[in-house]
Parts: C-alpha cells; structure tokens; sequence
C-alpha cells in the first residue's frame, strides 16, 4: 500500500504512526460515522443518532491493523502471525456466538459486516507473518518493482497463451448455455458480462489503441438503443434491421461530437466527452415527447429468430420458433430459448467487435491509431491528418457502443435515461484500464472481475457499489499498468533483438 | 430589469459554491496534472459533516446564527480535509509515477467508494435543516415582484471573497505558497532545489478540501439539504469551470465558476430549467473550439 522501507523501524516509531493511524481514522469517522443525522429531521425532536463506540472501535481496528503491518514489515514474524490469529479468532468467535451482549456491542461494530472484515484482514496478516516465516525473507518481493516485473512476465505469458486459449475460452463461451449447471439466473449474468466485454472491447478502440480518453462513451449506447427502440416502436422495424441503424447513428453521433471538440488535447477532451455523455442524458430525460422522458420507452420488440416469435402461442397460421423447430425436431416451447438466443446474439457481436479490431490493427488506419497515441506531432510530421484519424477511431467506436445499444434495449425491453448515466461510462473505463490498455483479453477478465463477480453478491446490495469502488482502488494500486498489460509492439524489425 | 437583477444575484451565489470547489480541481490539476474526481466527493462530505455540527448544536441549544455558522464553518473545516489528506495518500500517492490513467481509475474509485460510504452511515434519504440565516434587504420593487438581496446571500459572497482572498495571499506570498508554485511549474526540478514535493502535494489536496468543504457549508445553508448525490453534479459542474477559466489557473477557477453559475441561473430563468446543465457543457464546448486551454489558462506549448 505504502513505500516499503526493508530496514527495521524503530519500536516507538512503530508506535507513533499507528497512533497516527488511529488518530486519522477517528477524525474521519467523528463526525460522519459517529453522528447519524435521521430521516426527516428537520420536524423530528431528537434527530441524531449516535454511534461513538463504533467510532472508537474503527480507530483502535486501524491503529491495531497498521500496528500489525508495521510490525511485519520490521521483521516481528512471529509475534504478527500469533497476535492476528488471535484477533482473528477472538473477533470471528465472537461474532459467532455471542449475538447482542453489551460488552460485544461496545468493543465490536455493530453490524457483522465490518467486523467480518476485520477478522478477514487480521487472518491475512497473520498468513502472510507465517509464510514469511516459513520463507526465508531474500524470496519475499522486494517492492513494487519486483511485483511488477513479475506481473508483466505473467502479462506476456497470457497474451502468449491467448492465442491459443482464446478459442477454447469462445468455445467454452459457446458451450455455456448447454452446460447441465447453467440456469437462467448464469445466463442472464453472462449475457451482462458479454455485453460490458464488447462495450469494454469497442471503448478500447478509442482509449486503448488511438489514446483519446472518452468519458462519456455511455452516451453512443444510450444513443444505439434510443435509436433501435424508436426505429423499432414507430416504423415497426424489427431488430436485424435496426441494428446496422443504431450502430450508424451511434458513430454519426460520435462524428458529430468528434468534429469540433478532436482538437483539443487530454483532459480537455476528456471533460467534453464527459459533458456530451451528460447532454445526451438531460435530452433523453427533457425531451418527452420523443423520447418519453423520465420514463423512457416501454414495450420494444424483443428480437425474433430471424422472423420467427418467442411466443408461446403464435397467431393461427404462422409459426413461433418451437413450432417451427418441432417440425424437424419436436421441442416443447420454453422461455429460456430467447434467453439463450439473446446470448448467442451478444456473443456473436462481441466477438464481430473483437475480430475487427484484431484485424484492423494491422490495417494502415489501425497503425495510425497506435502511433498517433504515442506521437501526435510524429505522426503529423509523417503526413498523417490527426484530426481524420482521430474521428475514425471515434465513430467506430461510437459505432461499436451503438450496436451494444440497441441489444440492450431489446433485452431489457424497454429503456430510460437512468441506464445511461455516467457511473456506466466509468464502469466500462475502468474494464478498459483495469485489464490492461489495449489487452483484449485483459477487457474480459476485467468484465468477469467487475460486473461478472459483483452480480452473485446481490444479496450484500448495500456494500456491494462500496466493494466496487474499493476494488476498483485496490487493483489500479495492485498494478498500475491494468492486470494483464503488456505492450506487445505491432511491428517488430526483422533482425534479432528489435526495440527494447 | 428587477428580474434580471434578482437572477443576477442568485448566479453570483451559486457561481461562489462552483467556484470554491474549482479551485480545488485546478489546484490539484495544476500540480499533478490528474482529475482528481473524488473531490466532488469532498465537497459532498463537508456538506454532511456541516449539518451534523449544525443539528449537534441545536441540540446544545446554540442558535445564535453567526455563532452556529461560525462553528460550523471551523467543523467543517478542520474534518474534511482529512479526507483530502487520506485520499491523497491512499489512492494517488501511490500512483505518482504511474500511467496517468491509473490515476484516473482510483479516482473514480474512490468517488464511488464515498459515495457508497456516506449513503450506508448515513443513509440515502435527503436531509434537511431548518433555514439557519433568513430575510433580506429589499433592494427593488415593481408591483408585486420584490428584488431581495437575501443575508444569506451577502453572507455567502462576502464568506466566498474573503476565503478567495486570503487564499490567493497565501498562494502568492508565503513559502507554502511558493513551494506550490514551484511544483506547479516543475515537479521535479521543485524537488531538486529542495522543496518537498509530497508535502506540498499533501498541503494543496488539504486546502482544495477546505474550501470544499466551505462550499458544502454554503450548499447546505443555501438549498437546505444534503444527500449524498449532490457531490456528482456540483463536481461536474466545478470542473467544467475549473476547464472554461483555464485548468491550473486560480483567477480562471473563480472566474470560470461564476460564469457557470450566472449562465445556469440567467438560462433557467430565460429559457428552461430542464436545460441548464446542457447550457453549461455547450457553452464550455464553444469556449473550447476557439480557446482551447480555457479563458485565462496559458496556451502550452507541445515539445518533442
């Protein structure tokens, strides 16, 4: 977490940062922890809540904990993994068996779930003192830099090993809805993840190959799946139709928003995007009578089986999908058919998303891209136009966030402005950086990480966003560079030893 | 023209709140060049921790306006910005010498972490507080329509100038000033002729969190209400006129925070309130075609 010094620190050393420690914890939580200011206050007579012993329990946790991490890293193996099984034990135990006793109550939090946590960081303490115990200390990582060399070799070997797993993780991809263990709830979350793949997957042409960081990438989707449900709801068009439509109006409105504001430089940029994801969200909310306003778009055609219904009961005379299959092979009609129908149609999308943007790497335009991320006035002096380079990444991948837009809305069936706010912009960034800029793969290992993982602890709903961003923290910390980065160059010189 | 002129002292107020929170954006941006997205968060913080030291001296029967205000202000002030501070160390500090990006990402991490944080403390619900400062001098009156300069309001601007003031004075004449400047021009030549640049980069993250936290104070005497969204918008906001005045430029923040706010107050009562945010972003976009480093920020210049 901190720069590690290898040295042995002084006892009272150790001492004083774990009061500070302490300290800090309890000014940060006095106020917002101690004091809860109940609901509708303003008429009620007594309207605060108090909750000091948790503040002084979270401040003893933190001056302990840092006492525990400190003392480890002064080398006091032994006394570390004693004292954190300890507290471990007695924490665990205690939440266990002794439900609401007074002293209970005082000296722990009084929700489980922090004192859980307590007991999970005090465990992994002691752990880590009895490996490095077990270890001799020269084989303990020294620093970032030895975690990080180490993390790009393992980068390298999976990108290596990609090539080959690639297909088998698509094959297995392929085969989940057929598994005997896959229900509708594992389908429903696949087709989620699936979904933030390609989103991640299309945002990566824009962030990971040509470098122009875009936060308001959500406004393409909810621009796609606008575009297909009002295709769809006025015109009567069915979705196969609407799709191409969806995902041109999506890189139109990429264009629209490059033209002018593609001049401007990193941040810049990243602010404007920013406020068009906003702009298209206050438009869809205010215009009401085109867009239904607050209340969005109800009733979409979900999508058919190139013509043929999910429905159980098709009209006399025309055939549904299981009445048309049961002509060949007899099936009973189920509703999980437009289910796994709809993965396969993300499935196949996402990996149109991914097959292009192999592809088009090694297409001039694709080097052009990766080349105006590291140089622009390089690749001006070159005779590339940045400004029309730039734009094409940003339609494609406008386009690519527009085709997504108009799946989600015929899964989900209906759409509002709330589907499309920034958290959802950020959210697929983060798959972006966190698996490695520019790392396909790294796009589907975050995804599984962030939205996959999330889904199955619905349960935990209120810590569930707070373990999120926490996450989100830890693993930029964890590795700077995004899990699985490693910057293979695209073009190598034929002779032996090539760039560095 | 009365309407005109109360539309105009209700955008000075609102542009003092956005104002006060640019000056942290454009701080932290100035010297490390990162968005530091969670500060948005921080101002939400200083509004919550505001209201608690409110509601806690009403309990201690202390009402006595300027009194409470006074209290608070120094609550507020001395709380929130251990949460700058905490931030700095925990997510970006880590992060000095990584890809930009990364930066970002814990960024925005931690604003989701807070934002999460303070809605399981404290719940999700708004909260409200009975108006602390009330009445006004009445400046116009036509017929029924009366031009009010609220206490609030002169309290707001005179409280907003005068931190702006002292902080500029900090900014240019002492030593902690300096050393930020220095960073702000180079980092690591700042930490070769000496400066510790951890330090400084700690103390700015405190002092954007003071005035954060200020703003929150103002947010909540203003509107009456806290929840734990606010921060989102008003950060959005903040940093779009932290960007119009030039990011890394202390006059283009309050500069830049003051035209959003008059542009959102003369646009919703002008055309519609549902469009006002949109204003905002269309006029930063068309700042930005014709001066794209912002009002008053220096145009920089690309070397190979």
């Amino acid at each position: 977490m901190v720069a590690r010094s290898s040295a042995g620190v002084p006892a009272n050393d150790i001492l004083r940062q774990s009061a500070l420690a302490g300290l800090l914890v309890f000014g940060l939580a006095v106020a917002l922890v101690g004091v809860r200011v109940q609901d509708g206050s303003a008429a009620t007579l007594a309207p605060l809540d108090f909750r000091f012993d948790d503040v002084f329990t979270a401040a003893a946790a933190a001056a302990l904990g840092r006492f525990g991490v400190l003392s480890l890293r002064a080398g006091l193996h032994v006394p570390v993994a004693a004292g954190g099984a300890a507290v471990a034990l007695v924490v665990a135990l205690a939440q266990w068996f002794v439900p609401a006793h007074p002293l209970r109550l005082a000296l722990l939090f009084d929700v489980a779930m922090p004192n859980w946590l307590i007991v999970a960081f005090a465990a992994f303490l002691a752990l880590c003192a009895a490996w490095r115990l077990r270890h001799a200390p020269v084989a303990v990582m020294q620093g970032a830099e030895a975690r990080e060399s180490v993390m790009d070799h393992v980068g390298a070997q999976v990108q290596r090993i990609a090539r080959f797993a690639g297909p088998l993780i698509l094959l297995l991809a392929i085969a989940l809805p057929l598994m005997p263990f896959a229900d509708r709830r594992l389908i429903d979350v696949a087709i989620l993840v699936v979904t933030y793949i390609m989103l991640g997957w299309g945002l990566n042409i824009v962030v990971g190959l040509a470098g122009l960081l875009d936060l308001g990438y959500v406004a393409f989707y909810a621009v796609g799946a606008y575009s297909y449900a009002l295709l769809a709801q006025n015109f009567g068009l069915n979705f196969w139709i609407c799709l191409p439509f969806a995902g041109i109006m999506a890189a139109f409105a990429g264009i629209l928003l490059g033209f002018p504001v593609l001049r401007l430089r990193g941040d810049y940029l990243a602010i404007v995007t920013l406020g068009f994801g906003e702009m298209i969200r206050i438009i869809l909310l205010n215009w009401y009578q085109f867009t239904g306003g607050p209340n969005g778009l109800t009733g979409i055609p979900r999508p058919s089986f190139f013509g043929l219904p999910f429905t159980a009961s098709p009209p006399e005379g025309t055939h549904s999908f299981h009445t048309f299959v049961s002509l060949i092979w007899p099936i009973e009609f189920s509703p999980n058919h437009r289910v796994v129908f709809l993965y396969y149609v993300i499935l196949t999308l996402a990996m149109i998303t991914n097959l292009f943007t192999l592809r088009i790497r090694r297409l001039p335009i694709g080097r052009a891209w990766e080349a105006l991320r590291e140089d622009e006035i390089a690749c001006r002096s070159l005779g590339i136009n940045p400004t029309n380079t730039k734009l094409t990444a940003f339609a494609i991948g406008a386009g690519f966030g527009g085709f997504a837009g108009a799946f989600f809305a015929t899964r989900q069936g209906f759409v509002s402005p709330e589907s499309f706010s920034f958290i959802e912009s950020a959210v697929i960034l983060a798959i972006v950086v966190l698996g490695g800029m520019g790392s396909q793969i790294g796009v589907v290992l975050a995804a599984v990480l962030l939205i996959g993982l999330p889904e199955f602890f619905r349960d935990l709903h209120q810590y569930r966003m707070i373990a999120f961003g926490a996450a989100m923290v830890g693993i930029m910390l964890w590795r700077p560079a995004g899990l699985l980065a490693h910057r293979e160059p695209t073009l190598r010189l034929p002779t032996q030893g090539g760039p560095p | 023209m009365e309407y005109f002129t109360q539309q105009l002292i209700n955008g000075i107020t609102l542009g003092a709140i956005y104002a006060l929170i640019a000056i942290g954006y454009t701080m932290v941006y100035g010297i490390i060049g990162m968005i530091n997205f969670a500060h948005g968060e921080i101002f939400m913080i200083g509004g919550f921790i505001s209201i608690i030291a409110f509601l806690l001296l009403g309990l201690f029967g202390i009402t006595w306006a300027p009194l409470a205000i006074l209290v608070a202000l120094l609550v507020t002030m001395a709380l929130t910005p251990l949460y700058g501070w905490a931030l700095e160390r925990i997510a970006y500090r880590p992060l000095r010498h990584s890809p930009r990006l990364a930066a970002l990402i814990t960024a925005i991490g931690m604003s989701i972490f807070l934002q999460n944080y303070v809605q399981l403390v404290q719940g999700a619900r708004i909260k409200p507080i009975q108006p602390i400062v009330t009445g006004g001098i009445e400046i116009m009156r036509r017929g029924d329509f009366v031009v009010t300069l609220g206490y609030l309001q002169i309290l707001i601007v005179a409280l907003t100038v005068a931190l702006m003031a002292a902080f500029s004075l900090l900014i240019q004449r002492t030593s902690l000033g300096r050393s930020q400047r220095a960073c702000e021009q180079d980092l690591k030549m700042a930490s070769l002729v000496g400066v510790d640049v951890d330090r400084t980069i700690a103390q700015t993250f405190i002092m954007g969190a003071a005035l954060a936290a200020v703003a929150g104070l103002i947010f909540l005497l203003h509107y009456g209400v806290v929840d734990f969204y606010i921060g989102f918008h008003a950060g959005i906001k903040a940093f779009t006129a932290a960007v119009l005045g030039g990011i890394g430029s202390l006059p283009g923040a309050m500069l830049g925070g003051l035209l959003i706010g008059l542009i959102e107050a003369f646009w919703s009562a002008y055309f519609s309130v549902e469009y006002k945010d949109a204003a905002a972003f269309t006029v930063l976009v068309v700042v930005l075609i014709f001066r794209p480093t912002g009002l008053l920020g220096r145009p920089d210049v690309e070397k190979v």
